[in-house]
């Protein structure tokens, strides 16, 4: 463990590489390049591979050709990079593939621009790909936990056999902070998680066993049917085992601003603004979007709450929508959000809440 | 009794083949699995298959481990399965629209890289799965279910000669283009793929071998009039031979 003063991007190729990640592939997208370029430059050192696709869609296929062959693998793009690779997204959880895929998200629909967003929340939790799928999404809102969020989501990919997604932006991916970077697993390790993954269930060498087929959808032996119904048997699991929030002076809360990823640090602010100013507001803060902490609303105390302000930078509004679901009409909710890289302000998120308490 | 030909015995062990009477894929497969047995390495091998034909047919019938890469994408999956697992024998199965239509980007930057992989390349100049719409391998002036006046080469562009599009690039290794109309050139089909494959174990980089196949069914034609098809009008457009070799 060491502290270091690293810029996102960075932090994030370099968790990567020492959670042993031994692949990734990537197409150059703004506002994300420091992650290929960083992992350019030190993954030849590590014995393992580097390759820059000639899309994104070549890109996240080179992902799964490493993961089928257990190899720890990452791939890193921004928004319409990630739409680009939706298809391969959904046969890397149909073929129950074991890798991380991060968001650095700019903004959309479309081209967009290249400011920083949380555009792509229902890209993120609701629809990667065609076919209902689901992966675990992380939502970090430092680049502390963005660190935490890399190596986690590499033990998750693998205990869960799913790619796990850690939805970042722009912001995060540009700013640089002081983190306590965990050590690197050593060699050894890395060779026996692939060791195990072949065992276990990769293709290559197949002496003394039978052979093994590996497609994102329905195979020889299993019907789709049955495949779907394995894999919502897995998203089920995920919802009951891998809720992640935060409660930010919630005790007392009548009011509650919620916010998620980068959001929230503008959100915790302006709590904290109208704290000193008597206001008694709480924050909810999700940690993992999905599965979505519908238990941290249903524990707001409604005898009490009056009001609840989501705010995020995607207009039209998306986080919010979970947030109704999950509370359900038990208290009014709010929406100030901004977009196409206006970042969230805290004063104005503070104003906007004392207007709900009025 | 002296044994003069068997089965290979990685094929067909689970399950047939779904290959229709008078398709060469099953023919292609076959000569795919002598030439691995011959070269011992069933077991180290790994076949990437498109979707298609190639696909769908291969799943289950060649006994080795195998992948299904999303339409178009199997080079790009199969250079990164090399890349990190050298010790393996990675080969491709493609149909043409799979490598040359959704596939092409794939395909020219895989053979740009000069990757270490193996590549069978069955051409029967139109979408066998799906029905018999118009590949970029169909013949101007044949009739397909998308084309049914004929491909126009002015509307519908002209044929795409995948040898010789790739042939412009430094890296490839070894090109080259055969059939399997009859035993003489079933032998030297075998030669092409069997040189792929040892190119590969010799470290020599990208081969890729082009089988210009039949598809009697959507071809409306008989098995034995596919033949003559593919000698009186596919053979002069897509001419048999080494179209590079290094």
């Amino acid at each position: 463990m060491e502290k270091v003063f690293m810029k996102g991007c960075e932090a994030v190729a370099e968790a990567a590489m020492r959670a042993g990640c031994r692949y990734y592939a990537g197409y150059p997208i703004t506002p994300q390049n420091q992650v290929p370029e960083y992992i350019s430059r030190k993954m030849p050192k590590l014995g393992g591979v580097f390759m820059q696709g000639e899309s994104e869609v070549a890109s996240i296929n080179m992902i799964y050709g490493a993961a089928v062959g257990g190899t720890r693998s990452m791939i890193t793009s921004s928004s319409c990079g990630l739409s680009l690779m939706s298809e391969t997204i959904g046969w890397l959880i149909s073929a129950e593939l074991p890798v991380v895929i991060a968001n650095f998200q700019r903004g959309g629909p479309g081209i967009g621009d290249i400011g920083p967003t949380q555009q792509d929340y229902f890209q993120a939790t609701k629809a990667h790909s065609n076919g209902g799928g689901r992966m675990l999404v992380m939502s970090p809102g430092s680049l502390q936990e963005a660190i935490d969020a890399v190596f986690e989501a590499f033990e998750k990919a693998n205990k869960y056999r799913t790619p796990v997604y850690i939805q970042l932006d722009g912001i995060s991916g540009g700013m640089m902070e002081s983190v306590m970077m965990p050590d690197a697993i050593s060699d050894e390790e890395v060779a026996a998680l692939k060791q195990k993954a072949k065992e276990e269930w990769a293709v290559g060498k197949m002496e003394g066993r039978e052979r093994r087929e590996i497609v994102g959808g329905a195979d020889s032996g299993l019907p789709l049917q049955t495949l779907n119904q394995k894999l919502e048997a897995k998203y089920l699991e995920m919802e009951k085992n891998e809720v992640k929030y935060e409660n930010y002076l919630m005790e007392d809360a009548e009011y509650v601003i919620t916010a998620y990823g980068i959001g929230s640090r503008f959100a915790r602010a302006a709590v904290n603004i109208l704290r000193e100013e008597g206001y008694k507001v709480g924050m909810i803060r999700p940690i993992n979007i999905y599965p979505f902490p519908f238990e941290a609303y249903d524990a707001i105390d409604y005898s009490k709450v009056k009001g609840i302000l989501s705010t995020e930078m995607s207009i039209p509004a998306q986080f919010i929508h979970d947030v109704q679901i999950a509370v359900k009409g038990r208290a009014p909710v709010y929406n100030y959000s901004t977009s196409g890289g206006v970042i969230l302000d805290a004063v104005e998120i503070a104003n906007h809440a004392r207007e709900m308490m009025k | 009794m002296k044994t003069v030909y068997k089965k290979p015995e990685c094929i067909g062990n689970k399950k047939p083949n779904s290959y229709c009477p008078g398709c060469m894929h099953s023919i292609v497969v076959r000569l795919v699995a002598e030439v691995l047995e011959e070269l011992n390495v069933v077991n180290s091998s790994v076949m990437f298959a498109g979707v298609g034909c190639d696909g769908n047919g291969a799943f289950g019938y060649l006994d080795i481990d195998t992948v299904i890469s999303p339409h178009g994408r199997a080079l790009a999956v199969a250079s990164a399965y090399k890349r990190c697992n050298p010790e393996n024998v990675v080969f491709t199965y493609q149909g043409d629209g799979d490598l040359i239509a959704i596939g092409c980007a794939e395909t020219m930057h895989a053979a740009n890289r000069g990757e270490n992989v193996t590549v069978i390349f069955v051409n029967n100049a139109q979408y066998g799965m799906t029905g018999g719409q118009m590949a970029p391998t169909t013949l101007a002036g044949m009739k397909t279910t998308t084309t049914p006046y004929g491909r126009d080469p002015k509307a519908d562009g002209a044929p795409m000669h995948v040898c010789e599009i790739l042939d412009t690039l430094d890296n490839p290794t070894f090109l080259a283009r055969g059939t399997c109309t009859d035993p003489k050139n079933i032998i030297q089909t075998k030669k092409y793929i069997k040189q792929a494959f040892q190119n590969q174990l010799e470290g020599k980089g990208f081969s890729l071998g082009e089988i210009v196949s039949a598809c009697p069914s959507n071809w409306g034609l008989s098995p034995l009039k596919s033949i003559d098809f593919i000698n009186e009008k596919m053979l002069p457009e897509y001419p048999l031979g080494i179209v590079r070799d290094r």
